[in-house]
């Protein structure tokens, strides 16, 4: 190929001002995918989508769903999506930005949810991660706790679970060691 | 045609017998003679990227095999912990630039040869910087660098009205990987070979530990490290980001690993250990550097001189119970997004984004409908969710041309639905649009951001 490289050198003396293709970043395979999986959205009810990068960032997103049924009907929870580079081959990271009494998700915002690490596969997708995250507002499991202490409550005493979940919702409270603000 | 009396004292002896003989294995369009051994000097521009481990074995490998223009791009800085096995480095250089001391050794050691070094991440620079080599080198360590390095290549690539690859047009690139004992070395040439997201799914996907189990119930030192990498981090620093590069950040981790290692009484936290778990390093092993840098400079030559045909298209090596070698010749992805022709599309500079989503419809190579179109990672038209939608929707009336910055001819991107027997499925499509009646020129009138 030298003699081909030597052409190219030849004619990029001549045309050196001739302007080539943009220098704009090239939009990479995993922004694709996310594309797709974003313009085919079915999300569950109850739940809602919004880009607060605006319609050209769409690898940062939140979700934000307000249980129709269950313990946490009534809250108003928010996620946010960070897709990486490599999607679909890595997860999304997905972090709970509202301070939540859950057995499942930490009051950092961890959420133990095992599409998201562990079981993680390419073929899953957004929609599959919203209805996992609605499903931990039907199914809390105190089997696999992050929140120890509401999983224990849970595990042990339905009922306060019950008040203990209304009052981190309503907030301006203490639970225990924790304040919540309130997300209804 | 004999080697000149000259050549056999040269440096380059075992060089000429390649360059200067013919012979019957060698790639189309072999000239062998003195001419090609000083065009390979002229015009055989190699950019390294990686002045790691592999990265120090291609400069030196390519310098050695008779190329003068080589660059080398790398934003680390040396560590002590390189210094076993990447060899242009002393201990007087750590703390200083990967790549310029690289090149300040490989030009010491060897006469005539130019490396130009560049400290920066591979993103910062422009597509026009790469389009200048000949060939790209990778010794990398990352997917997500590999993969990048790859769609920039491949962006170079342009397709005939018959979707057949523009040989010049193609950049090709060599890449080595190794991992202990293990290693591979490929050839990708875009339109020829399959390019590197053709077989993404080669990869193993990432162990990770479900964060119930860090949180609750470790087992290993891992399980340690990582909780106190992933969840024990965020609840002390709150909002301060976890840096891997930072001695300090890794120093807390590995502290607060040791404790609570202590507490379930697991044995084998260490310094080394967290940094392989938090960083996910495997050792690197000097040897199988030097065997798979090797493999990838002799493709490099091969490339660029004809010498011999090419690798067909992926060697790997495994040398941890004595040695393994196979080649397995992948096959390309033909609706690869990276480095496939996609469908071409000819279009008048007045037709709004509306028409051209209806076009789709009726294109017989598409019969794309409800598409949702991008270009180059922003949104013109999106159908949903409907949030979405209405940001976009502004756009339908707007000519396409002016949408994506008047430029003659480029790549959008269409996702919808097409029919196949009489099932509905989703697709995404690759489109190279192309403007009837524009020259190369671009218009001054900048593009309207809606």
């Amino acid at each position: 190929m030298i003699r081909l490289f030597k052409v190219k050198e030849k004619q990029k003396e001549i045309k050196e001002n001739v302007k080539e293709k943009g220098l704009v970043k090239k939009q990479s395979a995993g922004e694709l995918r996310l594309h797709r999986d974003i313009s085919e959205l079915n999300l569950p009810k109850a739940s809602e989508i919004s880009f607060p990068n605006g319609k050209n960032d769409l690898m940062n997103f939140e979700v934000t769903i307000e249980p129709d049924e269950g313990y946490y009907t009534g809250g108003r929870f928010v996620f946010s999506f960070h897709v990486p580079i490599m999607y679909p081959h890595e997860a999304p990271k997905v972090k709970c930005e509202t301070k939540i009494y859950h057995p499942n998700i930490d009051l950092e915002g961890n959420v133990c949810l095992n599409i998201l690490r562990e079981d993680w596969k390419p073929v899953l997708n957004i929609n599959t991660v919203i209805y996992g995250l609605s499903h931990l507002f039907t199914q809390p499991n105190y089997e696999d706790p992050l929140n120890h202490e509401a999983a224990d409550v849970l595990r042990d005493d339905p009922r306060l679970f019950v008040s203990n979940v209304r009052k981190a919702i309503d907030g301006r409270q203490w639970v225990g060691t924790d304040y919540f603000p309130g997300c209804n | 045609m004999a080697a000149e009396p000259t050549a056999q004292e040269s440096r380059s002896r075992d060089l000429d017998k390649l360059l200067l003989r013919p012979g019957n294995l060698v790639g189309p369009n072999f000239e062998p003679g003195p001419a090609l051994r000083d065009d390979l000097k002229e015009y055989g521009r190699v950019l390294v990227v990686g002045a790691g481990g592999l990265g120090c074995e291609l400069l030196k490998d390519l310098a050695l095999s008779g190329f003068r223009k080589l660059e080398v791009i790398d934003m680390d800085r040396i560590e002590v912990s390189n210094l076993n096995r990447q060899f242009l480095f002393r201990l007087e250089d750590v703390g200083k630039p990967k790549a310029e001391v690289a090149a300040k050794r490989v030009m010491e050691r060897v006469s005539g040869v130019n490396i130009v070094p560049h400290f920066c991440r591979i993103e910062d620079k422009e597509l026009e910087f790469y389009s200048k080599f000949s060939i790209i080198a990778l010794g990398l360590d990352s997917i997500e660098a590999r993969s990048y390095i790859n769609s920039v290549a491949c962006s170079f690539l342009e397709y005939d009205s018959d979707d057949s690859a523009l040989e010049e047009t193609s950049k090709p690139m060599v890449d080595g990987g190794t991992e202990g004992f293990q290693g591979h070395a490929r050839v990708i040439v875009p339109g020829v070979t399959p390019c590197f997201e053709c077989t993404i799914w080669l990869f193993p996907p990432q162990v990770k530990f479900p964060l119930c189990t860090l949180a609750e119930t470790p087992r290993t030192a891992a399980h340690c490290i990582e909780y106190a990498h992933l969840i024990k981090w965020d609840e002390v620093h709150s909002g301060k980001a976890f840096d891997p590069d930072d001695p300090e950040h890794m120093k807390w981790v590995y502290n607060e690993a040791t404790k609570r290692a202590e507490l379930f009484g697991i044995p084998g936290v260490t310094y080394s250990l967290t940094q392989g778990v938090v960083k996910n390093i495997i050792p690197a092993i000097a040897s199988t550097n030097a065997i798979i840098s090797a493999a990838c400079v002799l493709e490099t030559l091969k490339i660029a001189s004809g010498c011999s045909k090419t690798l067909s298209n992926y060697l790997t090596y495994n040398g941890a119970e004595g040695l393994h070698t196979e080649v397995t010749e992948f096959v390309k992805d033909k609706d690869c997004l990276v480095c496939g022709p996609g469908v071409l599309i000819q279009l008048d500079t007045s037709i709004t984004l509306e028409k051209f989503i209806d076009l789709l419809k009726e294109h017989p190579k598409l019969l794309l409908s409800k598409a949702s179109i991008t270009h180059r990672g922003k949104s013109l038209y999106m159908q949903a969710p409907p949030v979405l939608e209405e940001m976009t929707r502004s756009n339908l009336s707007i000519p396409l041309f002016d949408l994506i910055g008047k430029i003659p001819k480029d790549v959008v991107h269409a996702i919808g639905t097409t029919t196949k027997n009489d099932k509905k499925t989703s697709c995404l499509r690759k489109l190279r649009v192309v403007f009837k009646g524009v020259d190369g020129i671009a218009d001054m009138d900048t593009a309207g951001e809606t």
